[in-house]
C-alpha cells in the first residue's frame, strides 16, 4: 500500500469537504437555514444527501469484515439496513414531515404536550447519537492506520476536528450539498475496484479462485445459519438483528432531521423511494468484498477483518494499480466517517443547543448573545463525549457496535413514532414509560457489550442482539401504561393526529406549526 | 378523517405483513429446510443470491406499490373533502 498516494486521496475527500462547507458558509445565514436547510432541498439532492449520510463506516468498511469473518448471515445487515427505510416509509415517512416539527424531541412535545417526554428524548437523542459516533471514529483510526501505521488516535481526531469545524461553519444547507457529493464518492470507490478485478479476471489476469470460495460446498462460512465465526443461536440473532435494524432505522436522530428537508409529506415519501434504490445498488458490493477476501486475503479473518475493503486492491493487484484503487477506497472511507459523523453532529448540537444551551447562555450573557453561536458551542460539545469514549475503548467491531445504536432506536423511538402516529389514545404517561423501559433495556445491553460483553451461549445472544426483546417490551410498556392512564391522554391528541395524516393540498385547521 | 388513516393503516399494515412473511420466512426456510443452505442458482448459492442481490429489488418496487396507493388514496381524500 502507498501511503503518500492514499493521504492524497484522503486528503483531497477532507478539503472538498472542507470547501463546500465554507461555500455553505456564506450562503447559511439564519437559523433555519442552520438547521434544515430553510426545507428547500428537491428529492434527488435530497435522497443522496440522506444515503450519503446513511452509509458509515459500517456499511462501507464494517459490513464486509463482518461477513469476511462470520459468513452468510451477517449479509443480514444490509438487507436490514435498507429495509428499515421501507419501514421508516409505510409507518412514519410524511406524518413526521406533516408534523411540521425539526427534531424528534419537537415532535415528541407537540404531539404529547409534555416538557418531560421531551427531555427524555433530548436525552436518548444525545444517547444513541454517541453510541453512533464510536464506531466511525474507530473506523477512521483504523483506516489511517492501515494506511500509514499511525497510531488510531491520529485518525479519529482528524475527523472529529474537521467535522465540528464543518457543522459549526456551515449547519445543515452546507452539510445536504457535502452528504450528496459523498455518496456518489463512497459508490464510486466502492465499485470501481470490484470491476477492475471482474475485468482483470474474465481477461485471465486472475482465473484462480474468485468464485470459488462462495462455491466451495464443504465450506460452512457460505452456509446461513452455520455458526461460522462462532456466534450461537443464530437463528435468535438473526431475527433479532432484522428487528433492530428494520425498527430502528427510524428512530435514528441524524436519519429524522433530514427529512424535514423535505417540502411536503409527498416528497417525503417519493425521496424514501429513491433512497431505497440508491442503498440497494451500494449494498450490491460489500458481500463482493468478503468473498474475494476469503481467496486473497484469509490472514485478515483471525485479525483485522474491519480493513478487509482497505487492503483488497494491494492484496491482488501488487503495484501502481493496486495503490491506486486503494487511494480510491481509503478516500471512499473518509467519506464515509465524515458524512455519518456530520449528519449525527448535526443532530446532536440541535438538541444540546435548543434544550441545554441556549436558555443558558440567554441567562448568562443577559440575552446578549447570538443564537448561531450557542449551535456552534454545542457542534463541539456534541464531538467530544465519543471522543473521550473512543479514547478509553479498545477495538470494537464497526458494524456490531453501530447495530446496538439502531437496537437502542428501535427500543425507544420506534414505539414513540408509530404509536404517536397511528394511535390516537397514547397517553403522555405511556410515552414516558416506554421510553425509559425500552431506553433502560438496550442502553444496558449496549453498555455490556461495549464493554466485553458476556462469553457465549444465551447470555451473549441476548445481550449482542437485544432488540427482540427490548422492542416488544417497550410496545408493551407504552400500551399498558397508556390503558392505565387514560386521562393523561393529551387534549389535543385528536387535532395532531388530523394534522399528521391530512394532505397539505386540504384546507384545514393544522394548530400551531412547531415553529 | 377517521377513514383517511384507516385507509392508511390498512396499506402500512400490508407492507409490514408482506415483508414479514417474506424476509422473515427466509430464515425459517434455511432452518427448517437445511438443502436451501446449500442449494446453488447459476453457479452462486441461494442465500447469496436472495440476500447479496434479489431482495433490493423486490423491496424497490414494494415501495413505488407503496407510495403509488399511498398517494391514490390522499387524491380521492383530497377530491372527497374539496366536493363538501
Amino acid at each position: 500500500m502507498s501511503p503518500a498516494m492514499s493521504l492524497t486521496a484522503i486528503g483531497l475527500v477532507v478539503v472538498a469537504t472542507i470547501g463546500i462547507g465554507l461555500f455553505g458558509l456564506r450562503i447559511s445565514r439564519t437559523t433555519s437555514d442552520f438547521y434544515v436547510a430553510s426545507r428547500a432541498v428537491t428529492p434527488r439532492w435530497n435522497a443522496s444527501a440522506i444515503s450519503g449520510e446513511y452509509l458509515s463506516a459500517a456499511s462501507f468498511l464494517g459490513v464486509a469484515g463482518l461477513v469476511l469473518v462470520n459468513g452468510a448471515d451477517m449479509l443480514w445487515f444490509s438487507v436490514g439496513y435498507t429495509v428499515g427505510y421501507l419501514m421508516l416509509l409505510v409507518l412514519v415517512a410524511a406524518p413526521l414531515r406533516r408534523s411540521g416539527a425539526y427534531t424528534l424531541p419537537d415532535f415528541a412535545e407537540t404531539r404529547f404536550e409534555s416538557a418531560m417526554v421531551r427531555r427524555i428524548c433530548s436525552g436518548l437523542v444525545v444517547g444513541i447519537g454517541t453510541l453512533y459516533l464510536l464506531p466511525q471514529l474507530h473506523g477512521a483510526g483504523l483506516t489511517v492506520q492501515t494506511v500509514t501505521g499511525a497510531p488510531p488516535d491520529v485518525g479519529a481526531a482528524v475527523v472529529a476536528v474537521i467535522v465540528v469545524f464543518n457543522v459549526a461553519a456551515g449547519g445543515m444547507r452546507s452539510i445536504t450539498f457535502v452528504q450528496a457529493f459523498q455518496y456518489w464518492l463512497k459508490l464510486t470507490a466502492l465499485a470501481t475496484p470490484v470491476f477492475v478485478i471482474l475485468i482483470a479476471w474474465r481477461s485471465g489476469e486472475h482465473p484462480a479462485g474468485v468464485l470459488q470460495s462462495l462455491q466451495g460446498a464443504a465450506s460452512e462460512w457460505s452456509e446461513p445459519l452455520s455458526r461460522a465465526g462462532g456466534r450461537d443461536h443464530p437463528l435468535y440473532a438473526t431475527y433479532s438483528l432484522l428487528l433492530a435494524l428494520c425498527f430502528g432505522t427510524m428512530g435514528l436522530p441524524h436519519v429524522l432531521v433530514r427529512f424535514y428537508t423535505n417540502p411536503d409529506g409527498r416528497a417525503a415519501r417519493r425521496t424514501t423511494v429513491v433512497v431505497l434504490a440508491l442503498l440497494g445498488l451500494f449494498y450490491l458490493f460489500p458481500p463482493m468484498y468478503a468473498v474475494l477476501g476469503r481467496t486473497f486475503a484469509p490472514d485478515l479473518v483471525s485479525a483485522g477483518a474491519d480493513t478487509v475493503v482497505l487492503e483488497l486492491p494491494n492484496r491482488i493487484f501488487p503495484g501502481t494499480a493496486g495503490d491506486l484503487l486503494g487511494a480510491l477506497v481509503a478516500a471512499g472511507a473518509f467519506a464515509a466517517f465524515l458524512s455519518t459523523s456530520s449528519g449525527l453532529t448535526v443532530a446532536i448540537a440541535g438538541v444540546i443547543d435548543q434544550d441545554l444551551l441556549r436558555s443558558r447562555l440567554h441567562r448568562w450573557t443577559g440575552g446578549d448573545y447570538v443564537a448561531v453561536n450557542s449551535f456552534r458551542i454545542a457542534a463541539l460539545l456534541s464531538m467530544t463525549v465519543p471522543y473521550v469514549a473512543f479514547l478509553f475503548t479498545g477495538s470494537l467491531s464497526l458494524a456490531d457496535t453501530v447495530g446496538l445504536a439502531f437496537a437502542v432506536a428501535a427500543s425507544t423511538f420506534c414505539p414513540l413514532l408509530v404509536l404517536g402516529i397511528w394511535w390516537r389514545r397514547m397517553s403522555t404517561t405511556g410515552a414516558a414509560a416506554g421510553l425509559v423501559v425500552g431506553g433502560v433495556a438496550a442502553s444496558a445491553a449496549a453498555l455490556i457489550n461495549v464493554l466485553g460483553g458476556p462469553d457465549g451461549g444465551w447470555p451473549r445472544a441476548l445481550v449482542g442482539q437485544p432488540a427482540a426483546w427490548t422492542m416488544p417490551l417497550a410496545f408493551v410498556t407504552v400500551i399498558v401504561v397508556s390503558k392505565l392512564t387514560p386521562d393523561k391522554i393529551p387534549a389535543g391528541a385528536a387535532r395532531s393526529m388530523v394534522r399528521l395524516h391530512t394532505p397539505e393540498a386540504v384546507d384545514v385547521d393544522r394548530g400551531l406549526p412547531a415553529r | 378523517m377517521h377513514s383517511l388513516i384507516q385507509a392508511q393503516l390498512r396499506l402500512t399494515l400490508a407492507v409490514i405483513g408482506g415483508a414479514a412473511v417474506v424476509l422473515g420466512g427466509i430464515p425459517l426456510l434455511f432452518a427448517l429446510v437445511p438443502a436451501t443452505r446449500t442449494l446453488s442458482v447459476l453457479g452462486l448459492p441461494l442465500p447469496w443470491v436472495i440476500l447479496g442481490i434479489v431482495v433490493y429489488p423486490v423491496v424497490y418496487v414494494a415501495a413505488r406499490l407503496y407510495v403509488r396507493n399511498a398517494e391514490r388514496i390522499e387524491a380521492e381524500f383530497t377530491e372527497f373533502v374539496g366536493r363538501q
